[in-house]
């Protein structure tokens, strides 16, 4: 049974932890590809953003959360958000829209949020410096062992505070934004600009409004991923960066410009990514007595080691391609 | 009566090609009128310069007496001019009525606000939305596909729908880029009919690219005829019909 948890705790959990922060990065992702038909490869940056001014806000007042009892950088999260969403439209506004309005074809401006990528990391690095940061400024990150009641389990099963909260928001965020799309107008008119944006100008949709909107969305979304990343591990000026091939991995996987899709995706790789370097030894260790003598259990058995961990989401991207060549679902629109 | 669309001195080249070369033309309020010409005449350009879907290199345009010259699409569509697409456009992933209860402008659920906190007001209005949506679906004969994906529907009810749409709110001007294209015999009399009990009945004005020279005939008063990019004339159906310059554009020189 200690093994079974061991299992809970390296996979389950972690796998929840990796697959939310890839579902909420790869919503915004497909959510702007809909929109605007180019992947936005500042995504991940923008994430970073959210975080770092989490980081920033906390820093500034440390003792705001104490006085309703939560840590401070939940409490600073929705004013992150705020932030990083005026971030992403001043970004379009900058430099995506005057592209847009030249007519450019898709791959301008992916190259164009390249380099929106590697300003924003600068700018980051320029403000936070390069090490690592815990968001936890004056707080104490909680870590709950729950021992299970059963008998001859010492191992408990651990979670932290932050992973609570990753799970709570996750799935705020998913329930928002499908009643979002589905019951209002507006999360309808994105849905008719994504299918025909001509029809959907000629039907008096002002695109320029969707497209902010489409901006804002993702903003929010990127600073909540994020922040939550950080508070789990620390925050790193570099840290999303390094998340976002998985994530369009996870936007593919699903079917790109479908934001349930992304969900999916975003938990598929990420389950694959702890799957794959979870230590299977330790589950077959109880059955060590039972295995053939010439078979002995070796300490360490993964598909793949840690260090290998990136090649996963791409293992999976190019078998659920052959699969299925849009995606998990069917992609292209909302 | 006064022009509700007047078009002065509009040019438009793409490229080299010169498409609309210094036309100028009127419509009627109240009228049904027609532009015809050959193709390549610039009839489709002239549509989506008016609609605000293409920027014109000079010249003007006036909706009631308006500057509407490269406004976009979205600002004409609420000031009450509306186009149809040649190639019928469609939300394909929304069910026909969908796609007409999308036309409203100002519902109160495009406000994020009124969505979450006034469920009821949303709700109240989108029923209201829903029922003008089924009297419009009947109107256009659409009933029994509904609540079929549009992007299923054949691409004469595709047709049916984009006029349909142009029905679901008070529109000034609309303008239909040939809507009887695809669409078979029996429906396009009700086609034809429904068109003008909107122009009688609700004040619609028309303006009608139209290949389908009966159709014109039955319907168009006065109708102007493009090519080259310009004005060639303008008259009743029969002054057309007569008019050897006309015959000539449109057969090549028949006399010897």
């Amino acid at each position: 049974m200690n093994e079974l948890v061991f299992f809970i705790n390296n996979v389950v959990i972690a796998g929840s932890v990796t697959g939310s922060i890839y579902a909420i990065g790869a919503v915004g992702v497909t959510l702007i590809f809909s929109i605007m038909r180019f992947a936005h490869f500042a995504h991940g940056d923008m994430m970073t953003f959210g975080a770092f001014m989490v980081l920033l806000l906390t820093t500034l007042f440390p003792q705001a959360g104490a006085a309703i009892g939560v840590p401070t950088p939940l409490i600073m999260l929705p004013l992150a958000m705020v932030l990083t969403a005026a971030l992403a439209v001043g970004i379009d506004r900058a430099f995506y829209k005057p592209l847009r309005a030249h007519g450019v074809k898709p791959i301008v401006l992916v190259i164009g949020s390249l380099g929106v990528t590697l300003m924003l990391q600068g700018l980051i690095r320029l403000f936070a410096g390069t090490g690592g940061e815990s968001l936890y400024v004056d707080d104490r990150k909680e870590i709950f062992r729950l021992a299970l009641p059963i008998e001859g389990v010492r191992v408990p099963v651990v979670i932290t505070e932050p992973q609570l909260y990753l799970f709570v928001l996750t799935l705020v965020a998913v329930v928002g934004l499908h009643f979002f799309l589905s019951r209002s107008r507006l999360g309808k008119a994105m849905r008719a600009m994504s299918d025909n944006p001509d029809l959907a100008q000629a039907s008096g949709i002002n695109t320029n409004t969707i497209v902010a909107v489409t901006w804002v969305i993702a903003g929010g979304l990127a600073a909540i991923a994020g922040t939550l990343l950080s508070l789990d591990v620390t925050f790193k000026p570099d840290l999303s960066f390094f998340l976002l091939l998985p994530i369009f991995a996870a936007a593919i996987v699903g079917g790109v410009g479908h934001p349930y899709g992304a969900i999916a995706g975003g938990f598929v790789v990420g389950f694959a990514e702890t799957l794959a370097v979870f230590n299977w030894s330790v589950l077959l260790r109880p059955f060590r007595d039972s295995l053939p003598e010439w078979l002995s259990l070796p300490g360490n058995l993964a598909f793949v080691g840690t260090e290998y961990k990136i090649v996963v989401p791409f293992f999976i991207l190019v078998v659920i391609l052959v699969w299925r060549p849009t995606g998990i679902f069917k992609g292209k629109v909302i | 009566m006064s022009a509700i669309i007047d078009v002065r001195h509009v040019n438009k080249a793409f490229g080299g090609l010169k498409v609309i070369n210094d036309c100028s033309l009127q419509v009627e309020r109240g009228s049904i009128t027609g532009l015809i010409g050959p193709n390549g005449a610039g009839k489709s350009t002239l549509f989506n310069i008016i609609a605000g879907a293409l920027p014109l290199d000079s010249g003007q345009v006036l909706l009631d007496g308006e500057d509407i010259t490269n406004h976009p699409a979205d600002e004409l569509f609420h000031k009450g001019l509306l186009r149809t697409f040649q190639i019928a456009h469609e939300f394909s992933n929304m069910t026909a009525l969908e796609n007409l209860m999308m036309v409203p402008p100002r519902q109160a659920g495009e406000n994020l606000f009124a969505t979450w906190f006034k469920p009821g007001l949303v709700g109240r209005e989108e029923a209201e939305v829903r029922r003008r949506a089924l009297e419009v679906i009947d109107f256009v004969g659409l009933h029994h596909v509904r609540n079929e994906l549009a992007g299923n529907l054949s691409g004469g009810q595709k047709k049916l729908l984009e006029l349909g749409r142009t029905m679901m709110t008070d529109a000034r001007v609309v303008l239909l880029d040939e809507i009887a294209a695809g669409v078979n015999r029996t429906l396009l009399g009700d086609l034809v009919s429904n068109i003008e009990r909107l122009n009688r009945e609700m004040g619609y004005t028309f303006l009608v690219i139209e290949h389908d020279m009966d159709m014109i005939a039955r319907l168009c008063d006065p109708v102007i005829v493009l090519a080259q990019g310009s004005v060639m004339v303008e008259g009743t159906i029969e002054e057309i019909q007569n008019n050897p310059e006309v015959i000539e554009a449109y057969f090549g020189s028949t006399t010897a």
